[in-house]
Protein backbone atom coordinates (compact mmCIF):
# COMPACT_ATOMS: atom_id res chain seq x y z
CA UNK A 1 0.00 0.00 0.00
CA UNK A 2 0.86 3.53 0.36
CA UNK A 3 2.23 5.21 2.65
CA UNK A 4 3.62 8.51 4.14
CA UNK A 5 7.71 8.44 4.20
CA UNK A 6 10.18 10.91 6.26
CA UNK A 7 12.91 12.40 4.15
CA UNK A 8 14.81 13.49 7.47
CA UNK A 9 17.54 15.54 5.25
CA UNK A 10 14.68 17.27 3.53
CA UNK A 11 12.74 18.41 6.62
CA UNK A 12 12.85 21.95 7.40
CA UNK A 13 10.97 22.00 11.07
CA UNK A 14 8.62 23.98 9.77
CA UNK A 15 5.43 22.09 10.42
CA UNK A 16 3.42 22.93 8.52
CA UNK A 17 2.34 19.30 8.18
CA UNK A 18 1.23 19.51 11.71
CA UNK A 19 -0.94 22.97 10.61
CA UNK A 20 -2.50 21.55 7.37
CA UNK A 21 -3.47 18.01 9.22
CA UNK A 22 -5.40 19.93 12.16
CA UNK A 23 -6.82 22.47 9.63
CA UNK A 24 -8.05 19.14 7.79
CA UNK A 25 -9.14 17.41 10.78
CA UNK A 26 -10.87 20.55 12.20
CA UNK A 27 -14.36 21.43 12.16
CA UNK A 28 -13.97 25.01 10.55
CA UNK A 29 -11.65 23.54 7.64
CA UNK A 30 -10.22 27.16 7.69
CA UNK A 31 -6.55 27.88 8.56
CA UNK A 32 -6.64 31.13 10.95
CA UNK A 33 -10.13 29.64 12.85
CA UNK A 34 -8.41 26.04 13.31
CA UNK A 35 -5.09 27.16 14.16
CA UNK A 36 -6.67 29.87 16.98
CA UNK A 37 -9.43 27.80 18.33
CA UNK A 38 -9.59 24.17 17.48
CA UNK A 39 -5.90 24.07 18.69
CA UNK A 40 -5.61 21.36 21.34
CA UNK A 41 -9.16 20.32 20.73
CA UNK A 42 -7.71 18.81 17.20
CA UNK A 43 -4.95 16.47 17.96
CA UNK A 44 -2.83 16.39 14.13
CA UNK A 45 -1.89 12.55 13.27
CA UNK A 46 1.64 14.08 12.36
CA UNK A 47 3.85 15.11 14.60
CA UNK A 48 7.54 16.97 13.72
CA UNK A 49 10.47 15.55 15.89
CA UNK A 50 13.76 17.11 16.34
CA UNK A 51 17.04 16.89 17.97
CA UNK A 52 19.55 18.90 17.53
CA UNK A 53 19.89 19.87 13.53
CA UNK A 54 18.16 16.79 12.75
CA UNK A 55 14.57 16.61 11.93
CA UNK A 56 11.77 15.08 10.76
CA UNK A 57 7.73 13.98 10.24
CA UNK A 58 6.41 11.49 11.96
CA UNK A 59 3.09 9.72 11.39
CA UNK A 60 0.88 6.43 11.68
CA UNK A 61 3.02 3.56 9.75
CA UNK A 62 -0.68 1.94 8.96
CA UNK A 63 1.71 -1.51 9.53
CA UNK A 64 1.04 -4.75 8.03
CA UNK A 65 0.63 -6.31 11.63
CA UNK A 66 -0.91 -3.57 13.62
CA UNK A 67 -0.62 -3.66 17.14
CA UNK A 68 -3.05 -0.87 17.69
CA UNK A 69 -5.75 -3.21 15.34
CA UNK A 70 -4.86 -6.51 17.76
CA UNK A 71 -5.37 -4.00 21.13
CA UNK A 72 -8.50 -2.32 20.64
CA UNK A 73 -11.07 -3.65 22.91
CA UNK A 74 -13.88 -1.79 21.33
CA UNK A 75 -13.66 -2.70 17.76
CA UNK A 76 -13.17 1.39 17.34
CA UNK A 77 -9.80 0.47 15.27
CA UNK A 78 -9.94 -1.22 12.20
CA UNK A 79 -8.21 -1.08 8.96
CA UNK A 80 -10.27 0.26 5.74
CA UNK A 81 -10.67 -2.32 3.25
CA UNK A 82 -10.29 -0.21 0.23
CA UNK A 83 -7.04 1.67 1.25
CA UNK A 84 -5.65 -0.42 3.94
CA UNK A 85 -5.49 2.28 6.10
CA UNK A 86 -5.92 2.26 9.86
CA UNK A 87 -8.94 4.39 11.05
CA UNK A 88 -10.18 4.57 14.23
CA UNK A 89 -13.86 5.06 14.88
CA UNK A 90 -14.22 8.04 17.01
CA UNK A 91 -17.75 6.89 18.37
CA UNK A 92 -16.95 3.33 19.01
CA UNK A 93 -13.85 4.75 20.94
CA UNK A 94 -13.79 4.57 24.51
CA UNK A 95 -10.41 5.95 25.37
CA UNK A 96 -8.60 3.24 27.45
CA UNK A 97 -5.66 3.81 25.17
CA UNK A 98 -4.62 0.36 25.17
CA UNK A 99 -3.48 1.76 21.30
CA UNK A 100 -1.18 4.65 23.01
CA UNK A 101 0.89 1.59 24.90
CA UNK A 102 1.56 -0.23 21.99
CA UNK A 103 2.13 1.22 19.25
CA UNK A 104 5.94 1.17 18.37
CA UNK A 105 6.14 4.59 16.96
CA UNK A 106 4.20 6.90 19.68
CA UNK A 107 1.63 7.49 16.33
CA UNK A 108 -1.41 7.27 18.06
CA UNK A 109 -2.59 9.89 20.55
CA UNK A 110 -5.07 10.94 23.35
CA UNK A 111 -7.45 13.08 21.05
CA UNK A 112 -10.96 14.62 22.46
CA UNK A 113 -13.49 13.08 19.98
CA UNK A 114 -15.93 11.05 20.23
CA UNK A 115 -19.02 10.44 22.50
CA UNK A 116 -17.55 11.08 25.64
CA UNK A 117 -14.30 13.47 24.37
CA UNK A 118 -11.84 11.00 24.20
CA UNK A 119 -10.88 8.82 21.40
CA UNK A 120 -7.60 8.15 19.84
CA UNK A 121 -6.32 10.13 17.37
CA UNK A 122 -3.63 9.48 14.57
CA UNK A 123 -3.34 9.84 10.69
CA UNK A 124 -5.96 8.34 8.68
CA UNK A 125 -4.13 9.49 5.42
CA UNK A 126 -7.13 12.09 5.02
CA UNK A 127 -9.83 9.29 4.89
CA UNK A 128 -8.90 8.58 0.69
CA UNK A 129 -8.37 11.56 -0.50
CA UNK A 130 -6.19 11.04 -3.30
CA UNK A 131 -2.56 13.10 -1.82
CA UNK A 132 -2.90 13.71 2.04
CA UNK A 133 -2.56 17.39 3.09
CA UNK A 134 0.61 17.06 5.16
CA UNK A 135 2.17 15.95 1.47
CA UNK A 136 0.93 18.11 -0.45
CA UNK A 137 1.96 21.06 1.54
CA UNK A 138 5.03 20.25 2.44
CA UNK A 139 7.08 22.91 0.59
CA UNK A 140 10.13 20.86 0.46
CA UNK A 141 9.32 17.16 -0.15
CA UNK A 142 10.31 15.97 3.10
CA UNK A 143 7.26 13.44 3.17
CA UNK A 144 6.16 11.82 0.42
CA UNK A 145 3.49 9.37 -0.47
CA UNK A 146 4.88 6.63 -2.05
CA UNK A 147 4.39 2.36 -2.65
CA UNK A 148 7.78 0.89 -1.31
CA UNK B 1 -22.39 -32.64 12.22
CA UNK B 2 -18.70 -32.25 11.23
CA UNK B 3 -16.96 -29.36 10.64
CA UNK B 4 -13.20 -28.60 9.66
CA UNK B 5 -12.23 -26.01 12.19
CA UNK B 6 -14.42 -26.40 15.56
CA UNK B 7 -13.56 -23.41 17.92
CA UNK B 8 -15.14 -22.73 21.54
CA UNK B 9 -15.10 -19.21 22.46
CA UNK B 10 -16.32 -16.36 21.25
CA UNK B 11 -13.93 -13.45 22.41
CA UNK B 12 -11.39 -11.84 21.35
CA UNK B 13 -8.80 -15.17 20.57
CA UNK B 14 -11.71 -17.23 18.97
CA UNK B 15 -12.61 -13.88 16.50
CA UNK B 16 -8.77 -13.37 16.15
CA UNK B 17 -8.00 -16.87 15.08
CA UNK B 18 -11.60 -17.22 12.45
CA UNK B 19 -10.18 -14.05 11.03
CA UNK B 20 -6.53 -15.65 10.59
CA UNK B 21 -8.18 -18.85 8.90
CA UNK B 22 -10.27 -16.57 6.43
CA UNK B 23 -7.18 -15.31 5.56
CA UNK B 24 -5.87 -18.72 4.28
CA UNK B 25 -8.62 -20.65 3.93
CA UNK B 26 -11.95 -19.35 2.19
CA UNK B 27 -14.36 -22.31 2.20
CA UNK B 28 -13.86 -24.42 5.62
CA UNK B 29 -16.17 -24.94 7.60
CA UNK B 30 -16.06 -23.17 10.65
CA UNK B 31 -18.39 -23.70 13.92
CA UNK B 32 -18.07 -21.41 16.50
CA UNK B 33 -19.92 -22.68 20.13
CA UNK B 34 -20.35 -19.81 23.02
CA UNK B 35 -21.81 -20.55 26.50
CA UNK B 36 -23.31 -16.81 26.41
CA UNK B 37 -25.60 -16.47 23.79
CA UNK B 38 -24.64 -13.17 22.13
CA UNK B 39 -22.85 -11.65 19.40
CA UNK B 40 -19.48 -11.24 19.31
CA UNK B 41 -19.05 -8.43 22.69
CA UNK B 42 -15.72 -6.88 24.23
CA UNK B 43 -15.61 -8.10 28.04
CA UNK B 44 -13.50 -5.19 29.10
CA UNK B 45 -16.68 -2.63 28.02
CA UNK B 46 -18.95 -4.18 30.55
CA UNK B 47 -18.16 -1.40 33.35
CA UNK B 48 -18.24 1.33 30.36
CA UNK B 49 -22.13 -0.47 29.88
CA UNK B 50 -22.77 -0.51 33.57
CA UNK B 51 -22.14 3.10 33.76
CA UNK B 52 -24.21 4.00 30.85
CA UNK B 53 -21.31 4.96 28.67
CA UNK B 54 -22.13 2.25 26.11
CA UNK B 55 -24.92 1.29 24.74
CA UNK B 56 -25.78 -2.39 23.97
CA UNK B 57 -25.12 -1.63 20.00
CA UNK B 58 -21.26 -0.46 20.95
CA UNK B 59 -20.62 -3.60 22.78
CA UNK B 60 -20.17 -5.12 19.64
CA UNK B 61 -16.78 -5.60 18.81
CA UNK B 62 -17.73 -7.19 15.52
CA UNK B 63 -20.23 -5.82 13.54
CA UNK B 64 -23.65 -7.98 13.68
CA UNK B 65 -22.17 -8.80 9.98
CA UNK B 66 -19.62 -10.77 10.99
CA UNK B 67 -20.14 -14.34 10.81
CA UNK B 68 -21.96 -13.81 7.67
CA UNK B 69 -19.11 -12.62 6.06
CA UNK B 70 -16.94 -14.67 7.36
CA UNK B 71 -19.08 -17.84 6.69
CA UNK B 72 -19.21 -18.89 10.32
CA UNK B 73 -22.07 -21.00 11.83
CA UNK B 74 -22.34 -20.03 15.36
CA UNK B 75 -23.25 -22.38 18.06
CA UNK B 76 -24.43 -19.68 20.45
CA UNK B 77 -26.12 -20.34 24.27
CA UNK B 78 -24.82 -23.59 23.86
CA UNK B 79 -22.06 -25.10 26.36
CA UNK B 80 -19.40 -27.57 25.50
CA UNK B 81 -18.76 -29.66 28.24
CA UNK B 82 -16.33 -32.88 26.63
CA UNK B 83 -13.72 -33.37 24.49
CA UNK B 84 -12.66 -36.85 22.92
CA UNK B 85 -9.26 -35.80 21.85
CA UNK B 86 -9.20 -39.13 20.35
CA UNK B 87 -12.02 -39.31 18.47
CA UNK B 88 -11.86 -35.66 17.35
CA UNK B 89 -15.50 -34.76 18.87
CA UNK B 90 -16.83 -32.16 21.26
CA UNK B 91 -20.02 -32.67 23.16
CA UNK B 92 -22.45 -30.29 23.94
CA UNK B 93 -24.50 -29.81 27.35
CA UNK B 94 -27.73 -30.75 25.53
CA UNK B 95 -26.16 -33.57 24.26
CA UNK B 96 -25.26 -32.47 20.74
CA UNK B 97 -21.54 -33.92 19.12
CA UNK B 98 -19.47 -31.90 16.83
CA UNK B 99 -16.49 -33.48 15.11
CA UNK B 100 -13.50 -31.45 14.04
CA UNK B 101 -10.47 -31.88 11.92
CA UNK B 102 -8.80 -28.66 14.07
CA UNK B 103 -10.27 -27.54 17.38
CA UNK B 104 -9.15 -24.27 19.13
CA UNK B 105 -10.13 -24.14 23.01
CA UNK B 106 -10.58 -20.56 23.35
CA UNK B 107 -13.01 -20.43 26.83
CA UNK B 108 -11.56 -17.44 28.72
CA UNK B 109 -11.31 -17.08 31.93
CA UNK B 110 -13.51 -17.74 35.46
CA UNK B 111 -13.77 -15.14 38.18
CA UNK B 112 -11.99 -16.47 41.25
CA UNK B 113 -14.36 -16.85 44.13
CA UNK B 114 -12.83 -16.99 47.67
CA UNK B 115 -15.22 -19.28 49.74
CA UNK B 116 -15.69 -17.05 52.86
CA UNK B 117 -18.27 -17.13 55.19
CA UNK B 118 -21.41 -15.35 52.80
CA UNK B 119 -20.41 -15.42 49.64
CA UNK B 120 -23.43 -17.20 48.56
CA UNK B 121 -25.94 -14.58 49.62
CA UNK B 122 -28.17 -12.30 47.34
CA UNK B 123 -26.22 -9.17 45.96
CA UNK B 124 -22.95 -11.12 46.05
CA UNK B 125 -21.46 -10.70 42.20
CA UNK B 126 -18.55 -11.41 39.96
CA UNK B 127 -17.85 -8.97 37.38
CA UNK B 128 -16.24 -10.47 34.24
CA UNK B 129 -19.21 -10.89 31.61
CA UNK B 130 -22.20 -9.17 30.25
CA UNK B 131 -24.99 -10.94 32.44
CA UNK B 132 -22.63 -10.11 35.35
CA UNK B 133 -23.07 -6.35 34.67
CA UNK B 134 -26.97 -7.12 33.99
CA UNK B 135 -27.33 -9.00 36.84
CA UNK B 136 -25.79 -6.08 38.93
CA UNK B 137 -27.60 -3.29 36.97
CA UNK B 138 -30.78 -5.19 38.12
CA UNK B 139 -30.46 -5.51 41.37
CA UNK B 140 -29.24 -1.70 41.94
CA UNK B 141 -32.56 -0.99 40.87
CA UNK B 142 -34.54 -3.83 42.22
CA UNK B 143 -32.95 -2.81 45.99
CA UNK B 144 -32.47 0.59 45.40
CA UNK B 145 -28.91 0.00 46.20
CA UNK B 146 -27.11 2.77 47.63
CA UNK B 147 -23.85 1.14 49.03
CA UNK B 148 -21.52 -1.29 47.40
CA UNK B 149 -18.05 -2.90 48.52
CA UNK B 150 -15.88 -4.04 45.38
CA UNK B 151 -13.20 -6.68 46.67
CA UNK B 152 -10.04 -6.54 45.07
CA UNK B 153 -8.29 -3.44 43.93
CA UNK B 154 -6.75 -5.30 40.37
CA UNK B 155 -8.57 -3.78 36.49
CA UNK B 156 -11.39 -5.44 37.38
CA UNK B 157 -12.36 -3.85 40.98
CA UNK B 158 -10.84 -0.45 39.92
CA UNK B 159 -13.33 -0.55 36.82
CA UNK B 160 -16.17 -1.89 38.30
CA UNK B 161 -16.04 0.74 41.53
CA UNK B 162 -15.60 3.25 38.74
CA UNK B 163 -18.95 2.57 37.25
CA UNK B 164 -21.08 1.88 40.64
CA UNK B 165 -19.67 5.34 41.36
CA UNK B 166 -20.51 7.15 38.35
CA UNK B 167 -23.81 6.26 38.75
CA UNK B 168 -24.80 7.04 41.72
CA UNK B 169 -23.46 4.25 44.45
CA UNK B 170 -21.25 5.16 47.32
CA UNK B 171 -18.26 2.64 46.99
CA UNK B 172 -15.83 0.82 49.35
CA UNK B 173 -12.87 -0.93 47.68
CA UNK B 174 -11.06 -3.05 50.00
CA UNK B 175 -7.75 -4.76 48.67
CA UNK B 176 -5.32 -6.86 50.30
CA UNK B 177 -2.32 -5.29 49.09
CA UNK B 178 -1.11 -2.18 50.16
CA UNK B 179 -1.79 -0.77 46.98
CA UNK B 180 -4.33 -0.70 44.65
CA UNK B 181 -3.71 -1.99 40.78
CA UNK B 182 -0.52 -3.66 42.69
CA UNK B 183 0.49 -5.88 39.46
CA UNK B 184 0.72 -2.64 37.67
CA UNK B 185 1.58 0.08 39.70
CA UNK B 186 4.45 0.80 42.08
CA UNK B 187 3.73 2.92 45.33
CA UNK B 188 4.12 6.36 43.85
CA UNK B 189 2.41 5.33 40.86
CA UNK B 190 -0.63 3.71 43.01
CA UNK B 191 -0.43 6.85 45.06
CA UNK B 192 -1.84 8.64 42.23
CA UNK B 193 -4.49 6.34 41.10
CA UNK B 194 -5.59 6.19 44.83
CA UNK B 195 -5.83 9.83 44.79
CA UNK B 196 -7.98 9.56 41.99
CA UNK B 197 -10.21 7.25 43.22
CA UNK B 198 -10.58 8.96 46.49
CA UNK B 199 -11.37 12.34 45.04
CA UNK B 200 -13.76 10.89 43.05
CA UNK B 201 -15.69 9.98 46.19
CA UNK B 202 -14.57 6.17 46.64
CA UNK B 203 -13.30 4.87 49.83
CA UNK B 204 -10.41 2.60 49.86
CA UNK B 205 -8.87 -0.50 52.43
CA UNK B 206 -5.68 -1.25 51.33
CA UNK B 207 -3.95 -3.80 53.15
CA UNK B 208 -7.33 -5.06 54.63
CA UNK B 209 -8.47 -9.11 54.44
CA UNK B 210 -12.17 -9.25 54.03
CA UNK B 211 -13.57 -12.40 56.00
CA UNK B 212 -16.77 -12.74 55.61
CA UNK B 213 -20.22 -11.29 53.79
CA UNK B 214 -22.42 -10.21 56.75
CA UNK B 215 -26.32 -11.51 55.48
CA UNK B 216 -29.17 -10.32 56.94
CA UNK B 217 -32.58 -12.51 55.51
CA UNK B 218 -29.94 -13.89 52.88
CA UNK B 219 -29.14 -10.44 51.50
CA UNK B 220 -25.99 -9.24 52.08
CA UNK B 221 -26.17 -6.42 54.57
CA UNK B 222 -21.89 -5.48 55.20
CA UNK B 223 -18.63 -7.29 54.48
CA UNK B 224 -17.00 -8.08 57.76
CA UNK B 225 -12.83 -7.26 57.56
CA UNK B 226 -10.37 -8.98 59.56
CA UNK B 227 -10.72 -7.51 62.67
CA UNK B 228 -13.92 -7.23 62.96
CA UNK B 229 -14.86 -4.02 61.29
CA UNK B 230 -17.97 -4.05 59.57
CA UNK B 231 -18.69 -2.16 56.37
CA UNK B 232 -22.27 -1.58 55.48
CA UNK B 233 -23.61 -2.40 51.89
CA UNK B 234 -26.42 -3.88 49.98
CA UNK B 235 -24.08 -4.82 47.20
CA UNK B 236 -20.68 -6.98 46.63
CA UNK B 237 -18.54 -7.39 43.77
CA UNK B 238 -15.70 -9.54 44.02
CA UNK B 239 -12.64 -9.10 42.08
CA UNK B 240 -9.87 -10.84 43.18
CA UNK B 241 -8.90 -12.25 39.64
CA UNK B 242 -9.67 -15.06 37.40
CA UNK B 243 -8.38 -18.43 36.38
CA UNK B 244 -7.74 -20.21 32.90
CA UNK B 245 -11.24 -21.71 32.45
CA UNK B 246 -9.72 -25.00 31.73
CA UNK B 247 -12.44 -27.51 32.61
CA UNK B 248 -13.26 -28.53 28.72
CA UNK B 249 -9.54 -29.54 28.63
CA UNK B 250 -9.91 -31.55 31.81
CA UNK B 251 -12.78 -33.85 30.34
CA UNK B 252 -9.43 -35.47 28.26
CA UNK B 253 -7.98 -37.62 30.80
CA UNK B 254 -4.97 -35.49 30.45
CA UNK B 255 -4.77 -35.68 26.84
CA UNK B 256 -4.75 -32.11 26.54
CA UNK B 257 -2.26 -31.31 29.37
CA UNK B 258 -3.23 -28.65 31.99
CA UNK B 259 -1.54 -26.80 34.49
CA UNK B 260 -3.22 -23.75 35.75
CA UNK B 261 -4.32 -23.36 31.93
CA UNK B 262 -3.73 -25.45 29.30
CA UNK B 263 -0.27 -25.85 28.29
CA UNK B 264 0.45 -24.66 24.65
CA UNK B 265 3.82 -24.07 22.49
CA UNK B 266 4.40 -21.00 20.03
CA UNK B 267 2.13 -22.16 17.73
CA UNK B 268 -0.63 -22.39 20.66
CA UNK B 269 -0.54 -26.05 20.07
CA UNK B 270 -1.86 -28.49 23.20
CA UNK B 271 -0.37 -31.67 23.73
CA UNK B 272 -3.20 -33.60 21.78
CA UNK B 273 -2.88 -33.47 17.82
CA UNK B 274 -5.03 -31.15 16.21
CA UNK B 275 -6.02 -29.06 19.57
CA UNK B 276 -5.24 -25.57 19.97
CA UNK B 277 -5.85 -23.56 22.89
CA UNK B 278 -5.60 -18.97 22.79
CA UNK B 279 -6.21 -16.51 25.12
CA UNK B 280 -7.57 -16.32 28.58
CA UNK B 281 -7.90 -20.31 28.95
CA UNK B 282 -4.04 -20.87 27.58
CA UNK B 283 -1.16 -21.28 29.64
CA UNK B 284 1.97 -20.11 27.30
CA UNK B 285 5.68 -18.48 26.61
CA UNK B 286 5.63 -15.37 28.39
CA UNK B 287 8.33 -12.73 26.88
CA UNK B 288 10.84 -11.77 29.42
CA UNK B 289 11.03 -14.70 31.67
CA UNK B 290 10.49 -17.36 28.63
CA UNK B 291 8.06 -19.49 31.46
CA UNK B 292 4.75 -20.75 30.53
CA UNK B 293 2.54 -18.88 32.40
CA UNK B 294 -1.27 -17.79 31.68
CA UNK B 295 -1.76 -14.26 31.45
CA UNK B 296 -5.24 -12.77 31.33
CA UNK B 297 -4.32 -9.72 29.17
CA UNK B 298 -6.62 -8.69 25.81
CA UNK B 299 -3.32 -8.08 23.28
CA UNK B 300 -1.67 -11.35 24.01
CA UNK B 301 -4.75 -13.31 23.69
CA UNK B 302 -5.38 -11.88 20.16
CA UNK B 303 -1.96 -12.17 19.31
CA UNK B 304 -2.53 -16.33 20.44
CA UNK B 305 -5.63 -16.67 18.46
CA UNK B 306 -4.11 -15.15 15.44
CA UNK B 307 -1.45 -17.84 15.49
CA UNK B 308 -3.62 -20.47 16.33
CA UNK B 309 -6.01 -19.96 13.39
CA UNK B 310 -3.32 -19.92 10.90
CA UNK B 311 -1.49 -22.73 12.26
CA UNK B 312 -5.03 -24.73 12.26
CA UNK B 313 -5.13 -23.63 8.20
CA UNK B 314 -1.86 -24.78 7.41
CA UNK B 315 -0.28 -21.86 6.78
CA UNK B 316 3.18 -20.51 7.41
CA UNK B 317 3.02 -19.78 11.37
CA UNK B 318 4.16 -16.11 12.30
CA UNK B 319 7.02 -15.46 14.81
CA UNK B 320 5.53 -15.43 18.44
CA UNK B 321 8.35 -14.30 21.32
CA UNK B 322 5.53 -14.91 23.97
CA UNK B 323 2.91 -12.95 25.95
CA UNK B 324 4.00 -9.56 26.85
CA UNK B 325 2.73 -8.53 30.38
CA UNK B 326 1.01 -4.93 29.76
CA UNK B 327 -2.37 -2.82 30.75
CA UNK B 328 -3.31 0.16 29.88
CA UNK B 329 -6.31 1.72 32.49
CA UNK B 330 -7.51 4.88 33.17
CA UNK B 331 -8.30 5.11 36.70
CA UNK B 332 -11.39 7.82 37.37
CA UNK B 333 -9.40 9.68 34.16
CA UNK B 334 -6.21 9.02 35.32
CA UNK B 335 -4.33 7.69 32.66
CA UNK B 336 -1.67 4.29 33.32
CA UNK B 337 0.03 2.22 31.42
CA UNK B 338 2.53 -0.70 32.68
CA UNK B 339 4.09 -2.68 30.37
CA UNK B 340 7.12 -5.78 31.45
CA UNK B 341 8.79 -5.66 34.80
CA UNK B 342 7.75 -2.79 36.24
CA UNK B 343 6.40 -2.97 39.38
CA UNK B 344 8.88 -4.75 41.37
CA UNK B 345 12.16 -4.88 39.23
CA UNK B 346 14.74 -6.84 40.32
CA UNK B 347 17.52 -6.37 42.02
CA UNK B 348 19.98 -6.00 39.31
CA UNK B 349 18.26 -3.60 37.24
CA UNK B 350 18.67 0.21 36.85
CA UNK B 351 16.08 2.54 37.42
CA UNK B 352 15.19 5.59 35.70
CA UNK B 353 12.24 7.72 37.34
CA UNK B 354 11.07 11.44 36.36
CA UNK B 355 7.88 12.41 38.61
CA UNK B 356 6.03 15.91 37.73
CA UNK B 357 3.31 16.47 41.24
CA UNK B 358 1.49 19.07 39.88
CA UNK B 359 0.14 17.31 36.19
CA UNK B 360 0.43 14.85 38.13
CA UNK B 361 2.72 12.59 35.76
CA UNK B 362 4.61 10.25 36.78
CA UNK B 363 7.11 8.04 34.31
CA UNK B 364 9.40 4.88 34.97
CA UNK B 365 11.59 3.14 32.71
CA UNK B 366 13.49 -0.26 34.18
CA UNK B 367 16.64 -1.41 32.46
CA UNK B 368 18.49 -4.76 32.59
CA UNK B 369 21.72 -4.93 30.83
CA UNK B 370 21.31 -2.08 28.59
CA UNK B 371 17.84 -3.24 27.56
CA UNK B 372 14.36 -1.90 28.86
CA UNK B 373 12.53 -4.57 30.47
CA UNK B 374 9.56 -2.39 32.34
CA UNK B 375 7.90 0.87 31.45
CA UNK B 376 5.07 2.48 34.01
CA UNK B 377 3.41 6.05 33.04
CA UNK B 378 0.87 7.85 34.57
CA UNK B 379 -0.99 10.48 33.36
CA UNK B 380 1.42 11.56 30.48
CA UNK B 381 1.19 8.59 28.74
CA UNK B 382 1.60 9.93 25.16
CA UNK B 383 4.16 7.60 23.43
CA UNK B 384 4.11 4.79 25.71
CA UNK B 385 4.71 2.34 22.91
CA UNK B 386 7.74 3.51 22.07
CA UNK B 387 8.99 1.87 25.20
CA UNK B 388 6.80 -1.24 24.65
CA UNK B 389 8.26 -1.81 21.01
CA UNK B 390 11.43 -1.83 22.65
CA UNK B 391 10.80 -3.99 25.40
CA UNK B 392 9.55 -6.33 22.90
CA UNK B 393 12.43 -6.23 20.51
CA UNK B 394 15.23 -6.29 23.11
CA UNK B 395 16.99 -3.54 21.85
CA UNK B 396 19.92 -2.21 22.93
CA UNK B 397 19.75 1.58 24.41
CA UNK B 398 22.46 2.39 26.20
CA UNK B 399 23.46 5.03 23.52
CA UNK B 400 20.10 6.46 24.29
CA UNK B 401 19.61 6.29 27.75
CA UNK B 402 19.67 10.09 29.05
CA UNK B 403 17.20 10.78 26.31
CA UNK B 404 14.63 8.39 27.56
CA UNK B 405 12.63 10.35 29.94
CA UNK B 406 13.04 13.70 28.20
CA UNK B 407 10.26 15.72 26.76
CA UNK B 408 11.71 15.28 23.49
CA UNK B 409 11.98 11.71 23.71
CA UNK B 410 10.64 10.43 20.51
CA UNK B 411 11.40 8.47 17.14
CA UNK B 412 14.31 10.02 16.32
CA UNK B 413 15.92 9.27 19.63
CA UNK B 414 15.64 5.59 18.75
CA UNK B 415 19.08 3.62 17.65
CA UNK B 416 19.12 4.01 13.95
CA UNK B 417 18.29 0.06 12.82
CA UNK B 418 15.44 0.35 15.29
CA UNK B 419 14.11 3.50 13.92
CA UNK B 420 13.89 2.26 10.75
CA UNK B 421 12.49 -0.92 11.20
CA UNK B 422 9.59 1.25 13.29
CA UNK B 423 9.70 3.45 10.24
CA UNK B 424 9.19 0.85 7.69
CA UNK B 425 5.65 -0.26 9.35
CA UNK B 426 5.94 -4.21 8.06
CA UNK B 427 5.38 -7.06 10.12
CA UNK B 428 5.51 -4.85 13.56
CA UNK B 429 4.65 -7.32 16.33
CA UNK B 430 4.27 -6.08 20.11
Amino acid sequence: MKRIYAREEFCLGCRLCEIHCLVRHSKSKKLIKAFRKERGEVVPGVMVESAGHVTFAMQCRHCDTAPCLEACITGAMHRDKKTGAVICDADKCVGCWMCVMVCPAGAVRRGKDGKEGKAASKCDLCAGDKTPVCVLNCPNEAIVYEER
Amino acid sequence: MDTRHLIIGNSVAAVAAVEAIREVDETGGIVMVSREPRHVYSRPLISYWLAGKVDDRRMDWRPRSFYDELKVRAVLGKEAVRLDAAKHVVELADGGRIGYEKLLIATGGTPIVPRIKGHDAAGVFTFTEWADAERVRDFIRQRKVGRAVVVGAGMIGVKAAEALAGIGVKVTVVELAPRVLAAALDEPAARLAAGAMTEAGVELRCGAEVEAVVARERHAAAVRLKGGEELPCELVVVAVGVAPNAQLARTTAGAVEVDRGVLVDDLMRTTAPDVYAAGDVAQGREALSGTKRAIPIWPGAFRQGRIAGLGMAGAEPERYDGALVMNSVSVFGLPTVSVGVAAQPPGDAEVLVSENAGVPSYRKVVLKGGRIIGAMLVGDIDRAGIFTGLIRSGTDVSSVKELLLTEQFGVLSLPAEYRKHVVAGAGIEV
